[in-house]
This record gives structure tokens, sequence and C-alpha cells, in this order.
């Protein structure tokens, strides 16, 4: 499991990497939202299971692809989510808008 | 009574943003910090050395690589048991710092930042204050009790970010 994106039909699930900060969450908002348009993705799933670090980048990047893809109707949603991610996602509400799983969704 | 200082400077750039944390966390392994109190520093690091990155330099994914004269500097203290971090920068300023500090204030909502920057800071460690004013740079001073039990986030600031979310 090395590639970054996993597309499966509509569904796309993003290996995010060990360490999400501004540099790397940049790079990855970009390819993500081409693939997005280019392979008509609805749901995003954000796979948190290699990830030891995040900022408040990751955030930013999970609001964001919300926005858009509730603008085109699609969903987004975090799994693999360890302790202190949840603690984050929670400080920052984002456990109200999207569905979090500390394992992977069926 | 343990004493010790560190100081660092290094270009302002996306890639060491990495560095600058990482570096933060290996001076203050002396302190003998549990892996929680070093992950809210690195957090906290992270947000600062970012916000010197692309707020006061204005630097961008397109922009990144190019050569840069602009510089970070942070300073590290350990005294009695506490972790000072200072994280300065010359850049652009802040113009309202009470304003730029509350949790989702973001100048660049279109560019997905989150707005948290300050919040993360202020919820992973126990003291930030900010200096700052228009043209004469930033400076981001916090600290951290290190080796206590617990490195959770303080109560009031969790209940104090939930109401401002409404």
């Amino acid at each position: 499991m090395d590639s970054v994106f996993t597309i499966v039909g509509t569904t796309m699930t993003i290996h995010l990497p060990e360490e999400i900060d501004h540099y790397t969450s940049d790079r990855l908002c970009t390819e993500a939202d081409r693939l997005v348009l280019r392979k008509h993705i609805r749901c995003i799933v954000f796979d948190f299971a290699r990830t030891e670090f995040m900022d408040s980048s990751g955030i930013g990047m999970l609001i964001g692809r919300y926005k858009r893809m509730r603008f085109m109707g699609g969903t987004v949603a975090a799994a693999n989510v360890g302790e202190r991610t949840k603690r984050m996602l929670e400080l920052s509400g984002i456990g109200k808008i999207m569905d979090i799983y500390e394992g992977m969704p069926s | 009574m343990q004493q010790n200082e560190m100081k660092l400077e290094f270009d302002s750039r996306s890639c060491n943003e990495s560095f600058a944390r990482v570096t933060v966390a290996a001076f203050m392994t002396q302190l003998n910090p549990t892996l929680e109190e070093v992950a809210d520093v690195k957090t906290a690091v992270s947000e600062a050395v970012t916000n010197a990155i692309i707020h006061a330099y204005k630097r961008n994914f397109q922009n990144d690589t190019e050569s840069a004269a602009d510089k970070i500097w942070i300073t590290c203290r350990i005294r009695d048991g506490i972790l000072q971090v200072e994280v300065r920068d010359d850049g652009c300023g802040i113009t309202d710092v009470k304003r730029a500090m509350e949790p989702f204030f973001t100048t660049e909502k279109e560019n997905d930042h989150s707005g948290m920057g300050f919040a993360f800071m202020e919820a992973f460690m126990d003291t930030l204050q900010v200096e700052s004013s228009p043209g004469k740079g930033t400076c981001v001073c916090m600290s951290k009790r290190i080796g206590r039990e617990s490195g959770q986030v303080s109560v009031p600031l969790t209940n104090r970010l939930l109401e401002t979310r409404g």
C-alpha cells in the first residue's frame, strides 16, 4: 500500500502521510482536487492509519475538501483516527460535520 | 537548578517546518518529557513557524522554492522544568493581534486555512504571548511546564473553543 490514493468507483481513499503539516498538506490537496474532478469522485475517505503528527494544516485540508465535496453533493469521512488526531478534530468542530471512524468504514 | 538555552536560524521555507519542530523536540528531551508533551510542543512550534512562513513572509506553493533571504529565529530556554519557546520573524507583522488570535479567524479562507493556529498553540502550551505590529515582525513566546502528570488540554480553553464555535 505505497500509493497515496486508492480509487474504487466514485470513492477515493487518501492514505495520509506520517506527518501532516502545511508543506505536506498543500501538495496533497492540489493532487486530490485534481483527481476528484478527473475521476468524478463523490466520496473522500481520509485514512489516518500512518499519521503520527498533524497540525492545524490538517484541519484546513479536511474543511477545504468537505466544502468542495458538499458543493458537488458528495461526502467526506475520516478513518483510522488516533486519540490525538481525534482530540484535534473535536477541538476544531470537525466531528460535527463529518463522520469520524476509529477503524475503517465498511 | 537545570538551565539551558539554544538558538536556531533558518530560511523561511515550508520544508523547514518539520526541521524546526523536530529540533525543538530533541532539545526538550533533557526534561524527560512524556510522548504527549513532545507532541504538544511539536504541534505548537509547527503552528508558529507555519504562520511566519505563510503569513509574515507570504510564502506559498508557487514561490516556496525560490531563494529565500527571509529568516526565522527560534530561541529555546529551559529553566526550572519549564520549556520556553520563542519564534520570531522579520515579516509583515499583524495589524490586530487580538483578532488574529480568535479561534477560526483567518485572512485567507479560500486557501483552506483553518484559523486554528493560535488556538492550538494556546491549547497545547501553558502560556502564549504574541508581540507584533505592522512592518515590525512578530514574536510568539510560549512556555510549558514539562514533567507534570498529564499534558491535557486545559478545560477552560476547550470550553471556550466549544462556545466560540456555537
